[in-house]
C-alpha cells in the first residue's frame, strides 16, 4: 500500500487535504457551501475543453475555475447570490457538453474527473500541485485578518475600511485555485465534501478561529487517509469514502454541539430552559 | 411560410418520433421546473434544487444496478434527500446551505459507488454520462404517464400549499403568527422541487434541471413582482427555451464541425441565460432613471436626497 506509485498518491492527497481543510474552513464560515460546489463542477467544463484543444488539462482547469469564480462574482454583484451561482454553474456545464460532444468519446476519463483517479497520480503532477496549494495557503495567511473580519462581520469590516467586496473575489479566486489543482485528485463532484464536511465538524468542536482552522486541516488529512486506504483495500472508488466520511465527521460534530448544548442546559449555566439558546460565538477576534 | 419554415426548421423535425416525444417530455418538465422554481428562487433554496438534482442521479445509478425502472430510482432518492436535508435543517440560511451540502456530497459519494458498481458488473460504460447529462432524445414513450402523474403531484403539491407557502417565503414570523405549519408547509416545498428536479434530471438531464429549476423563474421574478404572474412568465420561458433548443439541437446536426449534432442542453442552457440577461435591463433603467433624477437634483443645489437606488433582489 506505501510502495511505488502510491507513495506519489499520499503525497498528493496530503497536500490536497491540506489545502481543502484551510480554504473549506473560510468556506464554511462565509456559508459559500454552493459556490465551493460550483466552481469545482464548473471547472469540468474547462477540462473538457483542454482535452478538446489538446493543452494541459491543469490549465484548462485553472482558466475555467477562474472564470466560474469571477462569473459568480460579477453576476452575483447584480442579483440575488445564491440565483448567480446556479445559472454560472449551468452556463460552464454546457459549455462542456458542448466541448465534450465535439471531442471523441472518452467517457472512462471523464468518469475519472468527475469522481476522482486518486490512485493514478504520477511523480511530475506532484509540483505543479504543491505550487498551486502553497499559493493558496500563502495568500490566506496574508488575507487571514481582512478576510475573517469581512466573513463574520460585513459591516464592521467595512466600518474598518475592509472592502467586502474585494475581499469575496479574493476568496473566490482562492477557490479557483484550490479547485484547479485538486480537480484532477479527488474529482469535481467531491473536492467539495472536502471543503466542507471537515471544516464544518471542526468548528463544532471549537470556536476560536485558528484551532478551528487547524483541526479542519487534521481532520480533512485524516479523512483522505481513511478513504485512500478504504478505496486501495477495496477497490471501490475514493469519491465514495471521502463523501461518507466527510458526511460522518459533520455528523459527529453535530452530535457533539447537541450533546454539549443540552448537558450546558441541565448543569443551568444556559439561559431559561424552554428559551431558544443563543447561537454561540462564531468566532473570537 | 412554408419556404420559410423549411429555413428555420431543417427538415424532418416534426415527422421525427424522438423529436415529438422530446417538445412533449421537455415542455411538461420545463413548465413544471418554472413554477416550483419560482418557490425556489423566492425561498433562496436554488443550491437544495441544484443537490437534489445531482443526489437524485444517485437514485438513477442504483435503478441501473437493481434493474427497476430509473423514474422511481430517481424520485424515490431526491424525496428522501429532501427528507434528510430538511431534517437536519439549520433555521440560518448558512448553516442550510451546509447541510445541503453535506446530503449532496454523500449522495454523490454513492452515486461513484453505484456508478462503479454498474459499469464493473454490467459492462455499460455510457451509464455516468446519460445519467449526468442526460439526453432528451432518448426518453422512451412508455416513461410518459409517470411524467404527467409526477408532473401533476409536483404542481398539485404547489397549488394546495400556494397561500401560506408564499405567505411564510416572505415571512416566516408573519405566518408563524397566523397559524401557519411553517416547518411542514417548507417540506412540502422541498418536497415539490424534489418531484421537480429528479423528473427532469431523468428526462432532460441533471445540468438541464437545475438550469430549467432556476433560470426562467429568477427571469420571472425580475419581470413582475407579483409572484403569480412570475410563475407564469417563468413557465413559458422555459417552455421557450426547451422548445427552441431543441430545434437548434436538431438543426445543429448540418452544422460543423461535428456532423452528429450539438448537445441540446448546451443550447437550452445558453438561451435560458440570454433570456436572464434580457430581463434584467428593464430593471436596470427603473432604478438608473431615480438615480439620474436625484444627480441633477443636486447638480440644480438642493440637499441630495437619500440615494433611492435600493436594488431590487
Amino acid at each position: 500500500m506505501f510502495s511505488g506509485f502510491m507513495a506519489n498518491t499520499w503525497a498528493v492527497a496530503t497536500i490536497v487535504a491540506v489545502v481543502a481543510g484551510v480554504v473549506g474552513f473560510f468556506v464554511v464560515l462565509r456559508g459559500a457551501a454552493f459556490v465551493a460546489d460550483a466552481v469545482p463542477q464548473g471547472a469540468f467544463a474547462g477540462a473538457a475543453g483542454a482535452s478538446l484543444l489538446g493543452i494541459n488539462t491543469l490549465i484548462g482547469l485553472g482558466v475555467a475555475s477562474l472564470a466560474g469564480a469571477l462569473g459568480i462574482g460579477w453576476l452575483g454583484r447584480r442579483g440575488r447570490r445564491d440565483v448567480a451561482t446556479a445559472l454560472t454553474l449551468v452556463v460552464m456545464l454546457g459549455l462542456g457538453s458542448l466541448f465534450l460532444s465535439f471531442s471523441v468519446e472518452y467517457a472512462p476519463e471523464i468518469e475519472s474527473l468527475l469522481f476522482g483517479e486518486v490512485l493514478g497520480v504520477s511523480a511530475n503532477e506532484i509540483a505543479p500541485i504543491a505550487v498551486l496549494g502553497a499559493l493558496c495557503i500563502a495568500a490566506l495567511l496574508v488575507l487571514y485578518r481582512p478576510l475573517l473580519l469581512a466573513s463574520v462581520m460585513p459591516e464592521l469590516a467595512e466600518a474598518r475600511g475592509v472592502r467586502s467586496r474585494r475581499m469575496e473575489t479574493y476568496f473566490l479566486v482562492i477557490v479557483a485555485l484550490a479547485t484547479s489543482m485538486t480537480l484532477p485528485v479527488v474529482g469535481a463532484l467531491l473536492i467539495f465534501s472536502l471543503m466542507i464536511g471537515p471544516p464544518a465538524a471542526a468548528r463544532s468542536f471549537t470556536d476560536q478561529p485558528m484551532p478551528a482552522m487547524a483541526l479542519s486541516v487534521v481532520i480533512a488529512v485524516g479523512v483522505v487517509w481513511a478513504a485512500i486506504a478504504a478505496s486501495y483495500d477495496t477497490n471501490w472508488p475514493v469519491g465514495f469514502f471521502v463523501g461518507i466520511i466527510g458526511a460522518g465527521c459533520y455528523g459527529a460534530g453535530r452530535s457533539w454541539t447537541a450533546w454539549r448544548r443540552t448537558r450546558i442546559r441541565r448543569a443551568g449555566t444556559w439561559r431559561e430552559a424552554g428559551a431558544p439558546g443563543p447561537e454561540p460565538a462564531n468566532v473570537r477576534l | 411560410m412554408g419556404h420559410f419554415l423549411s429555413i428555420v426548421v431543417e427538415p424532418g423535425f416534426f415527422q421525427s418520433a424522438p423529436v415529438r416525444l422530446a417538445l412533449v417530455a421537455g415542455g411538461v418538465v420545463a413548465v413544471v421546473c418554472g413554477v416550483v422554481g419560482s418557490f425556489a428562487v423566492i425561498r433562496g433554496q436554488s443550491y437544495a434544487g441544484h443537490a437534489l438534482a445531482d443526489v437524485s442521479v444517485t437514485g438513477g445509478s442504483a435503478s441501473f444496478l437493481v434493474g427497476i425502472s430509473p423514474i422511481w430510482g430517481f424520485v424515490g432518492v431526491g424525496v428522501v434527500a429532501a427528507g434528510i436535508m430538511d431534517m437536519i435543517g439549520i433555521r440560518r440560511p448558512r448553516g442550510r446551505d451546509l447541510a445541503t451540502g453535506i446530503v449532496r456530497g454523500a449522495g454523490l459519494g454513492l452515486a461513484a459507488l453505484f456508478l462503479y458498481w454498474d459499469t464493473t458488473s454490467s459492462n455499460t460504460t455510457g451509464a455516468t454520462i446519460t445519467i449526468l447529462f442526460g439526453s432528451i432524445f432518448t426518453i422512451s414513450s412508455a416513461i410518459l404517464p409517470a411524467v404527467a402523474l409526477l408532473s401533476v403531484l409536483a404542481l398539485g403539491i404547489v397549488a394546495v400549499v400556494y397561500r401560506p407557502l408564499l405567505l411564510s417565503s416572505v415571512s416566516a414570523e408573519l405566518a408563524a403568527v397566523r397559524g401557519i405549519p411553517v416547518r411542514i408547509v417548507g417540506l412540502l416545498c422541498l418536497m415539490a422541487i424534489s418531484v421537480a428536479v429528479s423528473l427532469s434530471a431523468m428526462t432532460i438531464g441533471a445540468i438541464l434541471s437545475t438550469a430549467l429549476l432556476i433560470g426562467p423563474a429568477a427571469t420571472g421574478l425580475r419581470l413582475t413582482s407579483r409572484p403569480g404572474l412570475a410563475m407564469i412568465w417563468a413557465a413559458l420561458i422555459g417552455l421557450a427555451a426547451t422548445w427552441l433548443g431543441i430545434l437548434l439541437a436538431w438543426d445543429s446536426f448540418y452544422w460543423p464541425p461535428a456532423r452528429h449534432g450539438w448537445p441540446v442542453s448546451f443550447f437550452v442552457v445558453t438561451l435560458v441565460f440570454i433570456f436572464y440577461l434580457l430581463a434584467r435591463q428593464p430593471a436596470r433603467w427603473a432604478t438608473r432613471r431615480p438615480a439620474v433624477r436625484s444627480q441633477a437634483a443636486r447638480a440644480a443645489g438642493g440637499l441630495a436626497p437619500a440615494a433611492p437606488g435600493a436594488r431590487q433582489g
